[in-house]
């Protein structure tokens, strides 16, 4: 079947404008009178929520840890994204939406990307509003710098803690409105399923983490602000709670999941040191603004950085890619470690790291400056690894970080079932192949803040809406079957544990379906998944009983949603038999070692229905059509 | 891999399986420890043994573990977070302890902390004192032109100083008297620096300083224990400013 995304018509920077001139209104006075269901609590969410609250909705927000101001968008470092041209470097709307568009590799939805690039002025005007602390210049006024993928400086940033900035910004938004009662917040909760009635998306299923009691909440629409899936690489970027239960669940009552494979991986990450390594730390990519990136230039080569002389170091960003450097975009620089890692350039106590060194800038600007620019990623760094970086280069090596694939939205950011909006990661839209650095920050908050808003009250304006109670025979289905997975997970008693059957599942996705891929790997990783998911549900050890706190049990939800869900990433992969962005198929590759698109047939996205673990699910395409820019071969060099 | 040798310490943890059971300190070995893991890195191992064993692992928040979300928190031989200065739980290392140790590791204690399990506090009471006022009054899409505003770059710095905070509560835990004005005083300095935050200047600090009494937070009595035990460093010179700003608060009420 043929998505259709439900663009606008008109000329490319007029079709938001107008699409809000004609999008239907919910009267104030009516608008408390519609719940709205907001899961997540991170920029998108916290941000949807205060937004929908000021409007005067009567919001129900959800969150899996113990406060809205843990939501994982507060680990963002680097910063956030906006055409300000404050620099005066020739920013504009338009090439924040065309090097966004570029940077995913032409898979995203062009109307969606240009949307994202006007709201994004809006979203710094908030933020400051809110009492953001930006960094600024001597003059007072806004400070900006330069982030992979661009060749300006339209990055602001918070030291290396913008995210966390933004987030306590959108959670002090938020609070207000739980202080004001138009927001009822509910902490130690995780959606464990959607409720659909009358095919609409009604309401959901959660567990309280705290007593393990299993509740129902209706409403009229249900936003979903869940975030990535990274975590089903097991060792990621991403925090420990972060999963990809919520959007599933959604996708096994027939919302359709696009794009999974689109998985970025990160270049600058701290090596993993041992079998017990619980996570992976990122080093923001802003640290590529002075660090160089090398590895000796004979393999083999053990000496210290310190005594490789300049004349053996091969500092193959700068020498590839010259007019990009170090700054060429994700996937790129990623594959690149991994290849010189694989010739055996690769350096450290594994041979999977290279080196960033920052000895030049410290040279040229000292260390000062260097301090004050990445002083706080700098003593993260040390703090870790036990070494210091002003004296020693860091040693780094990609991981998974952040994931373009999501729930499919249409322009309304509402998936295929009516009244269930995602926004933020957790959707598909806007990033395509491959992410740009600070685009998720401005993703999330443009969502939150100025789109959903608009058009979560168009559908509810628009739609006549039953009144619905959690005593709906439909409640009560999700209900049990929730109790039933949870009752079946405790029972089996086997030997294995969860955390075991995690690393392996993520060993598994790493190995086959990561920084590159091809069509022999993911067969037999989608095999191997699915033989671990029956042994999963027949050997699982879920200790601890149901009724309270049980980290075990809310970790084997997880994990056996994501032995369902790394078998469709395998499957889209699969079926996506071009290279395009982060989806590096081995099988397509320029002569230059770059991905290698195929317009004519991949021109799409895959978004895929679920039929069930016994079935394969089927494939539903939306074609992307460009209008305003021409589909060009990414060139970096 | 490192061919560093590894360690075995004992641990001896606080277990309580909800707020009304009674709780004590239970001895686990926990061998094999290299000084590349994390704190929570050497739990998660013993965890392992523990569910293979078919026993309760022992519950603790965490989330980022990399020192942000202000989720993790176990006072680590009588000290929030643990020896080293500035580092959360979550980011000590086990390189800082020694082979043969004995590490007691308890929960936050603190009247404005309920214990949920084990090392597991509820912290929902500064979600409270934050929501009473710890906000600039800023509906979306009523924000002027983001340079309208200049501000000095050593006044933005100072207000980044204190928007730091994680909201662990370590501040909380570290203080004999469980007082929060550390936390508190953190965020009227981030909203009193910021010219943006000036509106509510006066009403923001009453209603925070209430709610946070009203959560059974203790008095301050300056002995900095909190500052010593700040995973950001946040500083004292925040309380001042909260003491500060809330006697001006008071003073121009009652003009």
């Amino acid at each position: 079947m043929m998505l259709d995304g439900q663009v606008p018509g008109g000329a490319l920077d007029a079709k938001w404008s107008n699409h809000k001139d004609h999008l239907q209104l919910v009267n104030p006075s009516n608008r408390r009178k519609h719940t709205v269901i907001v899961v997540g609590t991170g920029l998108a969410g916290a941000s949807a929520a205060a937004s929908l609250g000021e409007l005067g909705y009567n919001v129900h927000a959800f969150t899996i840890l113990d406060s809205p101001r843990r939501a994982h968008s507060i680990a963002a470092q680097g910063g956030i994204n906006a055409a300000k041209n404050y620099k005066n470097d020739g920013d504009s709307v338009f090439r924040l939406f065309y090097d966004t568009i570029k940077g995913g590799d032409f898979r995203s939805r062009e109307a969606n990307v240009h949307r994202l690039a006007e709201v994004s002025v809006k979203i710094i005007d908030q933020c400051v509003a809110q009492g953001v602390p930006f960094a600024r210049e001597y003059g007072g006024l806004l400070d900006n710098r330069s982030f992979g993928g661009a060749q300006l400086s339209r990055t602001f940033y918070a030291r290396g803690q913008t995210g966390q900035q933004l987030l306590i910004g959108a959670y002090g938004a938020l609070m207000r409105q739980v202080d004001a009662g138009t927001v009822k917040m509910f902490e130690r909760r995780e959606m464990l399923d959607l409720v659909v009635i009358d095919g609409r998306a009604r309401g959901i299923v959660t567990r309280n983490l705290v007593t393990g009691a299993i509740e129902r909440f209706a409403a009229d629409a249900v936003l979903l602000a869940t975030g990535g899936y990274g975590n089903l690489y097991y060792l990621s970027t991403n925090a420990g709670n972060s999963n990809v239960t919520a959007a599933w669940r959604c996708a096994k009552r027939g919302a359709y999941f696009a794009n999974p494979c689109f998985v970025q991986i990160h270049p600058t990450c701290i090596p993993a040191s041992g079998d017990y390594q619980s996570k992976l730390t990122l080093m923001s990519e802003s640290l590529r603004n002075d660090g160089r990136v090398w590895v000796p230039k004979q393999a083999g080569d053990r000496r210290a950085p310190q005594d490789v002389p300049e004349g053996e170091r091969f500092y193959f960003l700068e020498e590839r890619y010259p007019s990009f450097g170090n700054l060429v975009p994700r996937d790129v620089a990623a594959r690149n470690c991994k290849t010189v890692c694989e010739a055996g350039q690769g350096v450290g106590p594994t041979g999977f790291a290279v080196y960033l060194d920052f000895a030049d800038a410290i040279h040229r600007l000292g260390a000062p400056v260097i301090r004050e620019r990445y002083g706080n990623l700098f003593q993260m760094y040390e703090r870790i690894v036990g070494d210091n970086p002003y004296q020693a280069p860091m040693r780094i090596y990609p991981a998974v970080h952040y994931t373009m694939g999501g729930l499919w939205v249409d322009y309304n950011l509402m998936s295929n079932v009516p009244g269930l909006f995602v926004i933020g990661e957790a959707n598909f839209s806007d990033h395509g192949a491959n992410r740009l650095g600070a685009s998720a920050l401005m993703q999330g908050l443009a969502d939150g803040y100025f789109i959903v808003p608009y058009t979560l009250a168009n559908y509810i304006a628009g739609t006549t809406l039953k009144g619905v109670t959690t005593e709906h025979e439909a409640f009560a289905e999700a209900a049990n079957a929730v109790q039933t997975r949870i009752d079946h997970l405790l029972r089996v008693r086997g030997d294995t544990t969860v955390a075991q059957h995690h690393r392996r599942l993520g060993h598994t996705m790493w190995e086959k379906c990561s920084i590159s891929r091809d069509a022999q790997g993911m067969e037999a990783a989608r095999v191997a998944v699915r033989a671990q998911r029956d042994e999963f549900w027949q050997n699982v050890r879920v200790p601890g009983e149901p009724g309270n706190l049980n980290k075990s049990l809310e970790l084997a939800l997880r994990v056996a949603d994501f032995l369902e869900f790394g078998e469709l990433v395998a499957i889209d992969a699969l079926a996506r038999d071009e290279s395009c962005g982060c989806h590096f198929r081995e099988e397509h590759q320029t002569a230059d070692g770059e991905a290698q698109r195929n317009d004519e047939r991949f021109a799409h996205v895959a978004a895929w229905e679920w039929h069930g673990v016994s079935r394969p699910p089927t494939m539903h395409t939306e074609p992307l059509h460009f209008e305003s820019v021409a589909l060009t071969q990414r060139n970096y060099r | 891999m490192s061919a560093e040798a590894t360690m075995t310490l004992t641990l001896r943890v606080w277990r309580q399986s909800g707020p009304d059971a009674p709780g004590r300190l239970v001895e686990y070995t926990a061998p094999g420890v290299s000084p590349h893991m994390s704190f929570l890195e050497m739990l998660d191992v013993v965890n392992e043994e523990l569910t293979a064993r078919g026993e309760d692992p022992i519950a603790f928040d965490y989330d980022c573990r990399e020192g942000i979300c202000g989720s993790c928190g176990i006072v680590i031989d009588g000290v929030a977070h643990g020896p080293q200065p500035a580092t959360t739980t979550c980011q000590l290392f086990m390189r800082h302890f020694t082979d043969g140790a004995v590490v007691t590791i308890e929960p936050w204690r603190a009247r404005g902390f309920p214990l949920v399990k084990d090392l597991v506090v509820d912290r929902s009471a500064f979600d409270r004192v934050i929501a009473a006022g710890g906000y600039v009054s800023v509906d979306t899409g009523s924000a002027p032109e983001a340079n309208l505003i200049p501000i000095p770059k050593d006044v933005a710095d100072h207000a980044m100083d204190a928007a730091a905070c994680i909201g662990c509560g370590a501040c909380v835990a570290a203080c004999k008297n469980a007082s929060a004005v550390l936390f508190v005083g953190a965020k009227i300095s981030h909203m009193t620096l910021m010219p943006q935050g000036h509106p509510e200047r006066e009403r923001r600090v009453v209603a925070m300083v209430t709610q946070m009494e009203k959560e059974g937070f203790g008095a301050c009595s300056n002995e900095g224990e909190c500052e010593a035990v700040c995973p950001k460093e946040i500083s004292v010179g925040n309380i001042q400013r909260l003491t500060r700003e809330y006697a001006r608060a008071l003073l121009k009420r009652s003009l």
